[in-house]
């Protein structure tokens, strides 16, 4: 199967779950499984390339410029952590299906674990660094999915929000270091930066390189400083525990480690990052999961600590301590993944996870308590069990290392790490299952059903056979350590073996296990010290930092955020004047090289109108209505502007607009007060004309000179004059530009409109729903209304106008691309029309004979445009390629089919539906305030007629 | 008097008088001086392609057309303009049919604490 299925199969079978939800639960949990395991099956069917030692590669180009390209590669490295990947994940999906309950919603668990598991295939498989990046961030988002799954526990939601803020700024650092990483090497792709080792130790840049790299592996697999966030994550239900913070996720880190283990590894820098973050992490995890009382949280940091062991075996660069961590990761997997799911059958059935409260379990749970005693024995490293071949070659290679000038510092804290697994390993089994019976249990436990511990229980079977037969997973563990090592190392050749002699490591292993039956005799006074002793917590550290941060961002945004928007555009006006100064003063004009017009009398009365009108509006402001009145001149003489200069497109698309803008103010203006009181002072309103006055000053300077100065660089204009006809086959060269040379802006731009159309809706809808539509339908008109709601003169008017304005739209939209029109005028006018029936007929009488609602109208005119761009891929053409030829029909003239006529078909419907959605709305607000709703048209008001207008014989009605 | 020096005076009329009603404390003066500042750009973007009489950009015999590209970039700025002042006069009635009030600024926190007590 490609290799491209594989990673995308759980993320398109993430839509199922949901979907399958009100199916069932069998149902919900079955689809997922089949989904994992066709996945499964896909990696499979590459096993026999894998095992032959080859490389499955496949790839796209996704931004080539970018050098970001989705490549996928399959090697024994990524094959071993698929299996683990999808293989544990079969596992975990059979065990969640019994797990949650019937109040959990399981179409959206297993939505979030298949999203959760398609990002970890990703990562494991991406051949190309960036691609990487992207699947490793949607771990960290997809974990916190899961981790938060049960919202309604406040320790769920805390222990989300640390693992994504940890993870997130570990993803950070990780996103430089690979950025790093693939500038000194040319390419972002793995196949290439394995190669090149030498480059990259040899750069200066190695060191920052590294450090970032590490930074977000160990963030992610919670190496120390940063092993805090493990435990908290705990919080989350056990399958996500057992999946994400024991197999899966928390070895992402370790991954990475090793996918760049050849390029990165053996250098000083690399040896004492990592091997002493590794030990550290080791001994720490272990003493700390000693004490904890919690089952999972003992685990949570039990994991930690082996991942510091699998950190420090990557760390010590030898081919032998990376082949033990491969190992020791399988082997890890196995035991800790069963732990898990049993921590989880636990809790389900004594409704507790605290030792204190537990123990006796053995005789009331023996299925349980078996799986428990060997996985838990494995951990500890006991003989005949895979924990122990390990963690033997642990222990040697430990040996072997010497950190710090020191032959002892590591194999003796590799013997205290060791050794504290083994009591905490001990101290579950016994104070969980051994000891009497108590009859204080917080339910009545017993072993689950088969679907519970099946899972465990087979993974158990795994611990004890490659425990007994270690030669069984040796060949599988020699290739991935080969594909891990690439060319800078070769596989050892020492075989895996139960019995390797006195060595050593012998010695060291079993003092690990007797000192740890020594410290868990010794539980009680260990305990209390422990108890006694002041350490840091790093939950509360971790929140203080968190609220010195927020604390701080709050004081700045406060501080520049006050909520008042006068300063903000003060403030905004200021800069830009100043930074346009700050250009023209030091930068130089060049002579004026185009020579004034001359200005005639009719052009100089226009522009004493615009200016008269604009001034009047600054003064008069106050009195709304009034305003209203003077920016009309304002735009209707702008109008008359864009006609003089040789603009007639834009002069028809002003006036209609400015109509609609009118009628919109008009509308709002119904609800607001028609006076604007005087607040602000003198001084205030004298400082706010020396900002408008620079302002204005500024861009007179500004269009003056430039108006006077011929373009520095001919313009793409002349091509679009030129090749208007040729190529897109209109005269009109402002239509052919807005339906073709430039039909995606447009396209953008229809769409931009529609959304501020709904937009409009979406907030009438929400005023209409809340505490304002009381105030509305109580609302006294502060003006007595007309008597005559539709003067019949009115509404005659309109109906008659209304098939005019239709074919006045018709003609202005099929001229549109030769002459003077188009798509967004003809819109414009046409829903001038429509509005005017709304005013003259009423909102009742013209709602009941609208065919199609406004959305509508909206969508199908960006869809018609889209289309229309999409129907060209099937010429082999780009987007938006237009087509056009000429047709007669007799008796008609030639005439030109264009499909940027279809195309402005698309703009010409969502514009009416824009326009028109967006009045509805503030007619809709109009219309729950008044007292009655009016059914016919031409009627009069009833609150002024004294007779009942509804008798069919008033005389009054009979009269209009 | 040149047509240039006319229309360069209006943009920086229409912009002082737009800037200074958007530095007024109501909404509906704020939306005029946007709408007046709508103008400014509109025109200021257009008068880039500088200022031609008597030659449209529609393709016949004459030898001379001006630059179709600003008025192509106006005419739907003009549009979607219309779109956006929609937009914003629904916030700024939305907000005084919620809130009984029209002021653009947020009240300063003294005077908030004030009114909480």
């Amino acid at each position: 199967m490609s290799l491209f299925l594989v990673v995308a199969l759980p993320f398109l079978g993430a839509l199922l779950p949901g979907l399958m939800n009100s199916a069932g639960r069998q149902a919900c949990a079955g689809v997922t499984f089949t989904v994992t395991l066709a996945a499964f099956i896909g990696l499979l069917t590459n096993l026999p390339t894998v095992l032959a030692g080859e490389v499955v590669t496949t790839g796209v180009n996704w931004l080539p410029a970018l050098g970001m390209n989705v490549n996928l590669m399959l090697d024994g490295l990524g094959f071993f952590f698929a299996l683990l990947i999808l293989g544990i994940g079969l596992l975990i999906i059979t065990y969640a299906r019994f797990y949650l309950s019937r109040d959990d919603n399981m179409g959206e668990f297993f939505t979030y674990l298949l999203l959760f598991q398609g990002a970890m295939v990703g990562i494991v498989l991406s051949d190309n660094i960036l691609l990487l990046i992207v699947f490793w961030e949607l771990t960290s988002l997809s974990s916190f999915l899961l981790i938060g799954y049960w919202k309604h526990l406040p320790e769920g939601r805390q222990g989300a929000r640390m693992a994504l803020t940890v993870t997130g700024m570990g993803g950070l650092a990780l996103i430089g270091g690979m950025l790093i990483l693939g500038n000194i090497t040319g390419s972002y792709d793995l196949s290439v930066i394995l190669q090149s080792r030498e480059i990259i130790q040899a750069s200066p840049l190695y060191l920052p390189a590294l450090v970032l790299i590490l930074l977000g592996c160990f963030t992610k697999s919670a190496q120390f400083p940063f092993h805090f966030w493990l435990p908290h994550a705990m919080a989350a239900p056990t399958p996500v525990s057992a999946y994400l913070h024991s197999a899966t996720m928390v070895k992402a880190g370790i991954f990475l480690m090793a996918r760049l283990w050849p390029v990165l590894s053996g250098t000083p820098e690399w040896f004492v990052i990592v091997t002493t973050a590794g030990l550290v992490t080791m001994v720490l995890g272990a003493v700390i999961a000693l004490f904890k009382h919690d089952l999972k949280a003992l685990l949570a940091f039990s994991t930690v600590s082996h991942l510091g062991l699998i950190t420090m075996l990557l760390g010590t660069g030898t081919a032998f301590g990376a082949m033990a961590a491969v190992f020791h990761i399988l082997n890890h997997a196995t035991f800790k993944a069963a732990l898990f799911m049993s921590a989880g059958i636990v809790d389900h059935e004594t409704h507790t996870r605290d030792i204190r409260r537990l123990g006796g379990l053995r005789h009331l749970m023996p299925v349980t308590f078996g799986i428990v005693t060997l996985a838990a024995l494995s951990m500890a490293g006991i003989p005949l069990l895979n924990g122990f071949l390990s963690k033997e070659m642990m222990l040697e290679e430990a040996h072997h290392t010497v950190l710090f000038g020191s032959h002892w510092l590591a194999p003796s804290l590799a013997v205290i790490g060791s050794l504290f697994s083994a009591a905490y390993c001990f101290r579950l089994i016994s104070h969980t299952f051994l000891g009497p019976k108590r009859d204080d249990y917080p339910a009545h436990p017993h072993d689950p059903g088969f679907g519970m511990w099946g899972p465990p229980a087979l993974l158990v079977v795994l611990v004890v056979m490659i425990g007994c037969a270690p030669f069984l997973a040796e060949p599988f563990v020699k290739i991935v350590t080969a594909s891990l090592l690439g060319e800078a190392a070769t596989v050892p050749t020492a075989h895996f073996k139960i019995w390797h002699g006195l060595v050593p490591a012998l010695y060291m292993s079993i003092a690990a296990v007797l000192g740890g039956l020594v410290v868990l005799a010794l539980f009680k006074p260990l305990l209390r010290m422990w108890d006694g002793a002041p350490r840091p917590e790093a939950k509360v550290i971790f929140e203080a930092l968190v609220d010195a941060v927020v604390a701080l961002s709050r004081g700045i945004i406060h501080s520049l955020h006050t909520g008042a928007f006068s300063r903000y555009a003060a403030i905004a006006a200021v800069t830009i004047t100043a930074a346009g100064y700050h250009a023209w003063a030091t930068g130089s004009v060049g002579a004026a090289t185009r020579v004034p017009q001359p200005a005639g009398p009719v052009e100089i009365a226009g522009w004493v109108m615009l200016v008269t009108a604009t001034l009047g509006l600054v003064f008069l402001h106050r009195n709304r209505l009034l305003s209203l009145i003077l920016i009309g001149i304002v735009g209707l003489m702008v109008s008359v502007g864009f006609v003089l200069f040789s603009a007639p497109d834009l002069a028809m698309t002003q006036i209609t607009v400015e109509v609609v803008t009118i009628i919109l103010l008009l509308l709002a203006l119904n609800f607001l007060p028609n006076r604007t009181p005087v607040e602000s002072t003198v001084l205030r309103r004298m400082r706010d004309a020396v900002v408008a006055i620079a302002a204005g000053l500024a861009t007179f300077a500004l269009s003056y000179h430039f108006l006077l100065r011929d373009t520095v660089a001919p313009s793409i204009s002349e091509f679009h004059l030129a090749s208007s006809y040729k190529g897109g086959g209109g005269s009109n060269v402002v239509n052919v530009i807005l339906v073709d040379f430039r039909g995606f802006d447009t396209f953008g731009e229809i769409i931009v409109l529609g959304i501020a159309a709904l937009l409009i809706y979406a907030l009438t809808e929400t005023l209409l729903d809340g505490p304002v539509r009381a105030r509305l339908l109580n609302r006294k008109p502060d003006q007595p209304r007309a008597g005559d709601m539709h003067p019949m003169m009115m509404v005659v008017l309109t109906r008659v106008l209304m098939p005019l304005v239709m074919l006045v739209g018709f003609y202005i939209f099929w001229r549109g691309h030769n002459e003077p029109g188009g798509g967004f005028i003809a819109g414009l006018i046409v829903s001038i029309g429509v509005v005017m029936q709304y005013m003259a007929s009423g909102f009742s009488w013209t709602s009941a004979r609208l065919r199609y609602p406004y959305h509508g109208v909206i969508g199908a005119g960006v869809l018609i445009a889209g289309l229309t761009g999409i129907g060209s891929w099937f010429f082999g053409k780009p987007f938006l390629t237009s087509d056009f030829t000429y047709v007669r029909i007799p008796p008609f003239e030639k005439f030109e089919l264009a499909t940027a006529a279809l195309f402005d078909l698309g703009v010409f419907l969502a514009v009416v539906g824009a326009v028109m959605l967006s009045l509805e709305s503030f007619s809709r607000l109009a219309r729950r305030s008044q007292m009655t709703d009016n059914e016919h048209p031409m009627d009069i008001d009833p609150s002024r007629a004294e007779s009942d207008p509804a008798d069919p014989g008033n005389p009054k009605r009979e009269g209009v | 008097m040149g047509l240039e020096l006319l229309v360069a005076s209006a943009i920086g009329i229409l912009t002082a008088a737009g800037m200074y009603l958007v530095l007024r404390l109501r909404t509906f003066p704020v939306i005029m001086g946007m709408s007046l500042l709508t103008y400014a750009v509109n025109v200021f973007l257009f008068a880039s392609g500088r200022l031609t009489i008597g030659a449209p950009p529609i393709l016949t015999d004459a030898a001379r057309y001006t630059d179709p590209l600003p008025q192509a970039l106006v005419l739907t700025a003009i549009v979607i303009s219309f779109g956006m002042t929609a937009v914003v006069v629904m916030i700024g009635l939305g907000a005084y049919l919620g809130g009984d009030d029209d002021r653009v600024n947020d009240p300063a926190p003294e005077t908030e604490a004030e009114e909480t007590t």
